[in-house]
């Protein structure tokens, strides 16, 4: 405990410093007029997947608060999880608000109503969650930068793994929109064995017996699937009663720390893919997980990982340029010269990040569910789209 | 596809009608009797699930949750219409839409406000937990089939109770003519707070069973009560005998839609797009059900009103 308190001290200290420096020398460059970075924060607060958007902004503003940087001006505003109101805070924000960054969103079709229209107006944009393959390939914009991942990316990782266990049939899973038609692609592009068969559901579905049946029927090795939020705590509670003797394999999403409490003993034992998790040995990580910790009385899930390392981002950035000079802004940026709580963290050829993923494990650690690293999936993963890429 | 797999998937598609049967009996009530369209009441069951999940952590009883979330949500449908509702009965369709959509934010936000935005933890009792195997060697769900029980008992026990008590037949007679029986004597406006909460209980005592297999969380019961308007659309409004028929036609089509579709579609295209096509397609059954059981009957299949 001792290491961890003396690692908070020690970079309190030290961005303390780092602040105070940038800050003496920004005021000498521009002659008194910094000009501080307004950020508009849109995300879900409100409705059904509101705990992601909490969480992602929990984080973000935790790293905010740590900086404790003056410049840094954060308006957060609420999506309803709805396109239409996503665009329209948008709007308001680069119109009315004039901010210089855009960040938050956590559905990937939010984020393509929004993200095209705000980097065309020169605004900077810093993915903390949603990343879809269109805004990787042909899509990418310097001024679009994703700071958690590509959509397909843990998904490879579980078909990766599913590959290296050598199951050699598999049952695959994923509700019928972008994101789940991306998912399957994305596993069997690294998994080598047979595809058992699989089965799209629908959007919002919450009963899955008909399914389970289906897997129960199919005689597959293992099961792969991938339901977000509330689909995956019913799958999980339902599959766990239907008694199957099968392994499951699935990404970070249906296993986070904000639903694992509402899963329950069901989720014990499952493999599940992340480029974070809390266990990830090192300072930042350590230094992240206990203030998060202390902050909020709750342990954080890989979206307040993601929204913490956004703002770290951001806030390296803004030491080594200034916002209004968009060029040297944006270089800063694509530095990442962050201490990321993922360890190795960098920036591949179209701004999205070339890292490690993980086999994390659901355990049960002094009576909290939470996930602890069984393995490595893939390392210095980029993604699939980088080629397509022109920038 | 085996028997067995045809046979469970049929449970299935009964337990899944039965449930919405519960959702569904109290709209078409409120409908029938009132004359009022409840968006709320997917509320309703929302509140059935919170109560049933915080009454079974702070208890440990999952019994008391369940006795919790009839009583929770029957107070609530109670307070709600004796507060909001009754003033709407005189009012256009259009205004009681708009004050039970305000409803909806509002029991939402209240129950973040209460319990948080973290989906609560709620499960299977121990004693219904695992499955056991019927003649035939099917392997089910003891809690699934427990909740096919349920929904039959409380199936059983709302038609003898329109059909053969003195309160039933103050329903249908409201149902039939709404001044005539307040001129008879009978109090009517008991008699609507009365079905509110009666329909109401129904909602949470479906909410608390369903939470419990899914996932309790706020804006649950918005989806349910999509479906629930689909059933009684079906069934034709106001009729018990409509929604439970309706019921278990969307609960089956629903459920051997997805089974079906996307192997019928995989003897002629390639998996992949079969699944997804069939996929679609079973999405949109029940929605082409109700179609055409509009055509056929444009008042629905058991409506007293064209």
């Amino acid at each position: 405990m001792t290491g961890i308190k003396t690692g908070i001290h020690r970079e309190t200290r030290m961005t303390r410093f780092l602040t105070t420096t940038a800050l003496a020398l920004s005021m000498m460059g521009t002659a008194a007029m910094a000009e501080p970075v307004k950020v508009g924060m849109i995300t879900t607060l409100s409705g059904g997947g509101a705990s992601l958007g909490i969480d992602t902004r929990d984080g973000f503003m935790l790293a905010v608060e740590k900086a404790g940087n003056p410049d840094l001006e954060v308006h957060i505003e609420d999506d309803q999880r709805k396109p239409e109101v996503a665009v329209q805070l948008s709007d308001e924000m680069i119109q009315s608000e004039d901010v210089d960054v855009l960040t938050g969103i956590v559905w990937s079709n939010l984020a393509m109503a929004v993200v095209p229209g705000a980097v065309r107006q020169g605004k900077f944009y810093l993915s903390t969650n949603a990343a879809p393959s269109q805004l990787a390939g042909k899509g990418c914009h310097e001024n679009y930068f994703s700071v958690s991942y590509q959509n397909d990316n843990l998904h490879e990782a579980a078909g990766q793994y599913a590959t290296d266990e050598g199951f050699g049939r598999m049952f695959i899973m994923a509700p019928n929109y972008p994101a789940g038609q991306d998912s399957l692609s994305g596993f069997k592009r690294f998994y080598e064995g047979e595809v058992a068969n699989e089965v799209y559901t629908q959007l919002g579905q919450t009963d899955y017996a008909a399914e389970i049946a289906q897997i129960r029927d199919s005689g597959a090795d293992a099961l792969f699937f991938f339901l977000p939020g509330g689909m995956g705590i019913s799958f999980m509670k339902q599959w766990a009663e239907a008694g199957i003797d099968m392994p499951v394999v699935g990404p970070a999403f249906s296993f986070s720390q904000d639903i694992l409490p509402a899963i329950g003993e069901a989720a014990v034992g499952v493999k599940n893919t992340a480029q974070w998790s809390k266990d990830i040995d090192n300072e930042a990580n350590a230094a992240f997980v206990a203030a998060f910790e202390e902050k909020y009385d709750r342990l954080p899930s890989l979206y307040a990982a993601q929204g913490y390392d956004t703002a770290r981002l951001l806030l390296s950035a803004m030491e080594k340029a200034d916002v209004s000079d968009a060029d040297a802004f944006r270089e800063a940026l694509r530095a990442a010269e962050f201490d990321s709580v993922r360890g190795d963290f960098a920036f591949g050829p179209n701004q999205h990040p070339v890292q490690d993923i993980y086999v994390r494990e659901v355990i049960s650690e002094e009576g909290q569910l939470t996930n602890k690293i069984v393995a490595t999936a893939m390392e210095d993963r980029g993604d699939a789209y980088a080629e397509e890429c022109s920038m | 596809m085996s028997t067995i797999l045809l046979i469970e998937q049929l449970l299935n598609g009964l337990q899944s009608g039965l449930m919405l049967f519960l959702m569904a009996a109290g709209l078409t009530l409120v409908f029938g009797v009132m004359g009022l369209i409840n968006l709320a009441h997917g509320s309703l069951y929302m509140v059935g699930a919170f109560a049933c999940a915080g009454v079974a952590a702070a208890t440990g009883s999952f019994w008391l949750g369940l006795a919790a979330s009839i009583a929770a949500a029957a107070a609530a449908g109670a307070i709600v219409e004796v507060a909001v509702i009754r003033r709407l009965y005189a009012r256009d369709h259009l205004d009681q839409v708009l004050a039970t959509f305000a409803l909806i934010l509002i029991f939402s936000e209240g129950t973040r406000w209460l319990y948080g935005s973290f989906p609560l933890y709620l499960n299977v009792p121990p004693s219904l937990s695992g499955s056991v195997t019927l003649p035939g060697g099917i392997q089910y769900s003891l809690f699934r089939l427990a909740i096919i029980g349920a929904g039959l008992a409380v199936a059983v026990g709302l038609f003898l109770l329109i059909g053969k008590t003195r309160i039933g037949v103050q329903v249908r007679a409201g149902e039939a003519d709404r001044e005539m029986i307040a001129a008879l004597g009978v109090d009517i406006r008991r008699l609507y707070t009365l079905v509110f909460a009666l329909g109401a209980a129904l909602a949470g005592m479906a909410g608390a069973l369903v939470g419990t297999i899914q996932s309790v969380q706020v804006g649950m019961g918005e989806p349910v009560l999509i479906l629930a308007f689909v059933v009684i659309v079906i069934g034709g409004i106001g009729s018990i005998k409509g929604a439970l028929v309706g019921a278990l036609l969307v609960g089956l089509t629903d459920t051997m839609g997805r089974v079906l579709l996307p192997s019928i579609f995989g003897l002629f295209m390639e998996t992949s797009a079969a699944t997804s096509v069939g996929a679609a397609l079973a999405s949109m059954a029940i929605y082409i059900l109700m179609a055409l059981v509009l055509i056929v009957k444009p008042g629905g299949l058991f409506g007293a009103r064209a």
